[in-house]
């Protein structure tokens, strides 16, 4: 591993948490980082709590072991909004790879913030990234907006939709099939998935349910080209795939599909380019919006909703207010 | 939005781990233990069962936690918890606070404070008393260079 960051797993770790809780210090060093091309393919594991996002990661990670890559997992979970804490869950299905100096994991809280996951998240990529990790997957469960920026920020959205969560299609509810690359089926070993994969293709007009997934006998060795269907916005096509990570079937096929994405992008670089600057905007708005309300304050802030609802001012005259003292007071000019 | 501001401003939370060593086949102390750290405001890095002393360091390690806590109830507490101590020693993390819990009998507990581990708590331990000792046993982070 290329360590362009120069530092122990534990200076790492450190880091990270500096990231977490926006030290000054620890963001310099990203912002530095931030000024040299990355070198890993970031991919976005996304999809409803439960349907198996993080033993799939962990059964692509041993793929991607197996054929000499380094891993890096940021499992992000939500925070309580009551007390703010959390409970974080992913590692009970990441098992040995702990151990694996060439896999490193890192499970982060959302805390509820305004995007400040999202960013913390993104910028822990990047020190990563700087580590030397040559793929760093992003787990998060798809829901709210600072979500699903951190998923855009990767190069890869995979997916995940499985049977039996009470509800059917949750990804699609969530809007999060226009921004899937690789679409999977997970707990194919449960006869249940067959519904939800018919579901699923036809909701992407594939016509007719082609299945990437060979039976419970495994696919390894007898990888077909996945059933996929053309995405009108990048041109690429989203293939639709069948696994159980559990049984770790159907799985080389997913980091085939992600592999396959990967060459897709950088065959067509402006595309990339494209949908990096999407996302930044997009991650530049959610910033824009934290620095704000960082500046104006809590108490402050709660002072002028409450003006605002005794109909002193409107709403619209409060934010334009608002943002005039904000920028008086920056350092933008 | 107003208490989503107020998340904002709350950035520094205590990070604890809870693993269980050995191969006892339940969880439900170390959940039970998990919920009451997360009520407390904390972020609890839940591992699961059949946890080697090597794979609670490295997850120690990666999580950078403020403090580890152990739950046993195979009766290898006199083997394998010095051997988790002798982990993250060994990973430069010894100054991290250890707490066990479970089923470990009172003649035992001097033997493994004399190993390293801070605190144990019996079975008829409140879930106060295990919030408190984290409070005075972990420095608050916000303090601390990354
Ligand atoms: N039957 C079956 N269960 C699975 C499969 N993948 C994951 N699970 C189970 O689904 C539950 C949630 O898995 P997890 O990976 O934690 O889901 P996440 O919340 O999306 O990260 C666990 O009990 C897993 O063992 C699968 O392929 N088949
Ligand atoms: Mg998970």
């Amino acid at each position: 591993m290329t360590n362009a960051l120069r530092v122990s797993p534990r200076e790492l770790a450190r880091l990270i948490s500096g990231l977490e809780r926006g030290d000054a210090e620890a963001q310099q060093r990203i912002f530095a980082l931030y000024r040299q091309p990355p070198r890993a393919h970031m991919i976005g594991v996304t999809g409803a709590p439960g349907c198996g996002k993080s033993t799939l990661i962990a059964a692509l990670t041993r793929v991607w072991r197996r054929q000499g890559s380094t891993v890096a997992i940021l499992s992000v979970d939500p925070s309580s909004p009551f007390t703010g804490g959390a409970i974080l869950g992913d590692r009970i299905r990441m098992g040995e790879l702990s151990q694996d100096p060439g896999v490193f994991i890192r499970s982060m809280a959302s805390r509820g913030a305004q995007g400040g996951v999202a960013q913390a998240a993104a910028d822990a990529a990047i020190a990563l990234d700087a580590a030397g990790f040559e793929r760093i997957v992003i787990e998060t469960v798809g829901a709210g907006q600072s979500d699903i920026s951190i998923v855009h920020l990767a190069d890869t959205v995979v997916v995940v939709e499985a049977p039996g969560l009470g509800d059917d299609i949750q990804a699609i509810k969530a809007g999060m099939l226009e921004i899937a690359d690789v679409l999977v089926v997970n707990k194919a070993d449960r006869p249940e998935a067959e519904a939800a994969f018919s579901t699923l293709a036809a909701a992407l007009e594939l016509g007719e349910a082609v299945t990437g997934h060979h039976g419970p006998a495994g696919v390894a060795g007898r990888i077909s080209m996945p059933p996929a269907h053309h995405r009108s916005a990048d041109g690429w096509r989203v293939p639709l795939l069948k696994v159980s990570a559990l049984r770790a079937e159907g799985v080389e096929a997913v980091a085939q599909a992600i592999a396959l994405h990967q060459r897709w992008q950088a065959a067509h670089p402006e595309r990339a380019q494209e949908r990096a600057a999407q996302a930044l905007r997009e991650h530049l708005q959610s910033m824009l919006l934290r620095a704000a309300l960082d500046r104006i304050g809590e108490q402050q802030f709660n002072a002028w909703a409450l003006r605002c609802a005794a109909r002193e001012l409107h709403p619209a005259e409060a934010a334009a207010q608002l943002l005039a003292s904000v920028v008086k007071e920056g350092d933008c000019a | 939005m107003a208490e989503k501001l107020g998340q904002l401003s709350q950035t520094t939370r205590l990070r604890i781990l809870i693993a269980k060593p050995g191969l006892d086949g339940h969880d439900r102390g170390a959940k039970v233990i998990a919920r009451a750290l997360r009520d407390a405001g904390m972020e609890v890095i839940y591992t699961g069962l059949r946890q080697t002393p090597e794979m609670i360091a490295e997850a120690a390690l990666q999580e950078d936690v403020d403090a580890v806590g152990l739950s046993i109830l195979s009766g290898a507490h006199n083997t394998l918890l010095p051997r988790v101590v002798q982990a993250l020693r060994e990973r430069g993390l010894g100054d991290i606070p250890v707490f066990a819990g479970g089923i470990i009998p009172e003649e035992d507990i001097p033997g493994l404070k004399a190993a390293g581990i801070t605190a144990v708590f019996g079975p008829g331990a409140s879930l106060e008393e295990i919030v408190r000792f984290i409070y005075e046993y972990t420095p608050r982070r916000a303090h601390r260079s990354a």
